[in-house]
Parts: structure tokens; C-alpha cells; sequence
């Protein structure tokens, strides 16, 4: 059976799916996935597509089940480099992905994933700045 | 069948025993169709070509213009008025070049005439109606063809994509927003997205005259598109008429942005991709 590799690069998950979908495959990458994540503790999910000719329901719905499980575990998803024809044949569809971010290229999802995870920081370092002005 | 292999060869003699007088009659009638809107040598040259398929093809025996015998002339016929039609002639004058040799035969004929004339004159105005005939059809095919190329490269002219910033590009859409049109607007906005990697788009409608629900569909279509794409859109462009008339269809651009113009929507899209370094710059300024 064909596994999609799971990579580690810094505080990322890259996912590039070069195989066409089986159902099999799909369900696998989300179990694979979810045990990598709380492994490495990372925060950020990039699932590469551009491979991808064909983007059915079930692999629609494949993203949207693995964006909501990263959810759940405090990871970013992000899917990267949709063909315009996926992109096309999904809007005449009807399938929107609704929450799932997307980016045109793996490069611009790192970007995106260090923005979102820079906006939590600059929290953390207002709050650590409220303590410590009222513990002094 | 238009004429008998008998008529068509007493046809063959005709045309090519008075040769140089028929030819140079015909011209003249040609010529004064066109009114000088085609230079003397030319149309004298296509009547040339014509009289001489004519005389092969009824040599061969033709008894009528779609016979295998009539192939040649039909090719002649047909490069005739493809010529006329891409040279703007009207359907008449076009028509007139082939059925002006009827006159000229006629002339000839009554120089010599006896009992059979009137009937091969008949059975020979039915073969020359035939190739007027078939004139006018190719000459309209033709008309067809330069409509159909220019509404494609209508198509191309009118959706140009442009990139007007770093990372942002733009497609000032002009004229009637149709199915085919949207279509093609999506597909190389979507790819234009792809091959410079910008992740912002502007949308400009200024040029659109009406905007109705149809027209709403594929831009929210294109957005959409756009979006699971990785690129965000904005709207632009958007005249007061057309907002009203969008207010009063109902039509919900939901969480898109839209901007009164092109410029308003360009400093949106600077605004959310470089605040931070503006910013900075102010402060190191002050």
C-alpha cells in the first residue's frame, strides 16, 4: 500500500502528496499525521497538493477532517499549491474547504504559519509585560 | 441535373472558341460592379481563372456544379469569394462576378441562332446559377468565420491580467460579463495567480456596464476559486448606479472586500501586507 511521507522541517509538518488518493491512503495519512504531531509537538501543518490532478469529495473532506484534527492538537493547517483546474472544478462543485487555510505555494504556508504563530507570541509577550509591570 | 453532357460540351466550345472576346467582355462587366474598388489586373486575372476551370470542367462532361467533373471550379468559386468577403465586397457584387458571364454568353449566342439556343441558353443559366449559388454560400461561410475570429480575440483582448505591485495583481474587466468570458477570466486570473505567486488580486469592474445576479455569481465564483487557491480578492471598481442595483438585487458579497476604486483597493492590499515595514519607517524617520 502507498504511504504519503510526513516531513519534519523546524517547527513544521510538510505533507507533499504525490500519489492519487485511495481512500485507504487518505486514512492513513490522518492516523500517521495525528501521532506525528503529538510526537514532534509541532504547530504547523503544510499539505502540498500540487501533485494532485484530482481533488474529490472525499479527499475534500479528507483536508477538512485533517485541518480539524491538527485543530484539536494546536496545529496550523495549511494547504498549499491548488491547481487552477482543482480550484475550478471545487467551486462548480460547491466544495469550498470552509476552514482550511490556503496559500499558492509551500514557501508563502511556512510564511503564513510564522505569522499566525508570531500573532500568539506578540500575545504572550504583552501579557508577560502586563505581569511584570504589576508585580512591580 | 443542370445540363446534359451534350449541352455541357457545346458550353465548352462556346466558352472556348470566343476565349479572349468572352473574357474581355466579362471583365468589363465585373469591373463596373466593383467600381474600381479593385485593381484592374486582379479581377482580370480572377476571370481568367474562372473561364478556365469553366472550360476544363465542361470539357470533362460536368452536368452539375457538384459533380465530381466540377471540383476545380468550386475550388476556384470559393477562393473568389473567400477574397471578396475578407475584402469587405457585399454579398451582391460577389454574386454579380459569377452571373455577369450569363449577359456575355447571351451576346454570343444571339450572333448565331437557331432552334436549340433558347434551350442550352436556359440549361447553361442553370449551371452559372448553380456557381452563384455556391458563390454566395462560401462567401457567407466566410463572413461566419471572420465573426467567429473576432469574438475570440475579443475574448483575449478584453481580460488581460496585470501585475500592478509586488504580489498583487489586477484584471480591469471590461464590457458584458458572460459565462464564456467569466470562464476565461477565472482560468487566467487563477493561472497568472500561479505563475507570479501573488496572493493578492484585484478585481476592477469599472469597465463592467450591468451587474446582475449572473454576473455577481462568477465574480464570487472567481473569489472563491481564487481563495482555495491561496490568494484573496478584492472587489473594485464598483459605481454608484451598480452599488445601488447590487443593494436592491440582494446580492451578499459576504466577507469579500470591496472598494469604490482601484486605488482604494490597492492601498488595501498595501495596507495588510506592509504596515509593519511603514511603520518602521515613519519611526525611524521621526
Amino acid at each position: 500500500m502507498e504511504r504519503v511521507p510526513v516531513l519534519k522541517i523546524g517547527d513544521i509538518l510538510l505533507v507533499s502528496i504525490q500519489v492519487d488518493m485511495s481512500d485507504q491512503t487518505a486514512v492513513t495519512l490522518q492516523e500517521d499525521l495525528a501521532e506525528r504531531i503529538v510526537a514532534t509537538g509541532c504547530h504547523g501543518v503544510i499539505i502540498d497538493i500540487t501533485a494532485l490532478d484530482i481533488v474529490d469529495s472525499f479527499v475534500g473532506r479528507m483536508l477538512s477532517t485533517i485541518a480539524s484534527i491538527s485543530r484539536v492538537l494546536d496545529a496550523e493547517t495549511v494547504v498549499v499549491g491548488m491547481r487552477p483546474a482543482v480550484a475550478i472544478t471545487l467551486v462548480e462543485l460547491g466544495l469550498s474547504l470552509n476552514g482550511i487555510r490556503t496559500a499558492l505555494n509551500v514557501e508563502r504556508g511556512m510564511e503564513l504559519i510564522a505569522a499566525a504563530r508570531a500573532d500568539e507570541w506578540v500575545l504572550t509577550d504583552g501579557d508577560e509585560d502586563a505581569e511584570t509591570t504589576a508585580t512591580t | 441535373m443542370a445540363l446534359s453532357a451534350e449541352e455541357s460540351g457545346r458550353l465548352a466550345r462556346l466558352l472556348s472558341e470566343h476565349a479572349d472576346r468572352l473574357t474581355q467582355r466579362w471583365t468589363e462587366r465585373v469591373g463596373a460592379s466593383l467600381r474600381g474598388r479593385l485593381s484592374q489586373a486582379e479581377f482580370a486575372r480572377q476571370v481568367q481563372e474562372l473561364h478556365r476551370s469553366m472550360i476544363d470542367a465542361t470539357r470533362n462532361g460536368l452536368t452539375e456544379l457538384s459533380a465530381e467533373q466540377g471540383g476545380e471550379l468550386r475550388a476556384v468559386l470559393a477562393e473568389l469569394s473567400r477574397g471578396r468577403a475578407r475584402q469587405g465586397f457585399t454579398a451582391t457584387e460577389t454574386a454579380i462576378s459569377v452571373f455577369a458571364v450569363k449577359d456575355v454568353l447571351l451576346e454570343l449566342m444571339e450572333e448565331s441562332p437557331d432552334a436549340g439556343t433558347l434551350r442550352d441558353f436556359v440549361a447553361f443559366s442553370a449551371l452559372i446559377d448553380q456557381m452563384g449559388l455556391f458563390t454566395f454560400e462560401s462567401f457567407v461561410r466566410t463572413r461566419e468565420s471572420l465573426i467567429a475570429d473576432q469574438a475570440e480575440q475579443l475574448l483575449e483582448l478584453s481580460t488581460p491580467v496585470v501585475k500592478i505591485w509586488e504580489g498583487v495583481v489586477a484584471v480591469p474587466l471590461v464590457g458584458t460579463l458572460d459565462s464564456a468570458r467569466a470562464q476565461v477570466v477565472m482560468e487566467r486570473l487563477l493561472q497568472t495567480l500561479v505563475d507570479t505567486g501573488s496572493p493578492y488580486a484585484i478585481i476592477d469592474i469599472t469597465g463592467v456596464p450591468a451587474v446582475d445576479t449572473q454576473v455577481a455569481q462568477h465574480i464570487l465564483k472567481t473569489v472563491v476559486a481564487a481563495r482555495l487557491m491561496g490568494a484573496d480578492c478584492i472587489i473594485s471598481g464598483i459605481r454608484p448606479q451598480i452599488a445601488q442595483t447590487i443593494v436592491a438585487l440582494g446580492i451578499e458579497f459576504g466577507d469579500i472586500a470591496t472598494k469604490a476604486s482601484l486605488a482604494d483597493a490597492l492601498r488595501h492590499v498595501l495596507r495588510l501586507t506592509g504596515v509593519d515595514s511603514a511603520r518602521r519607517h515613519q519611526r525611524r524617520e521621526s
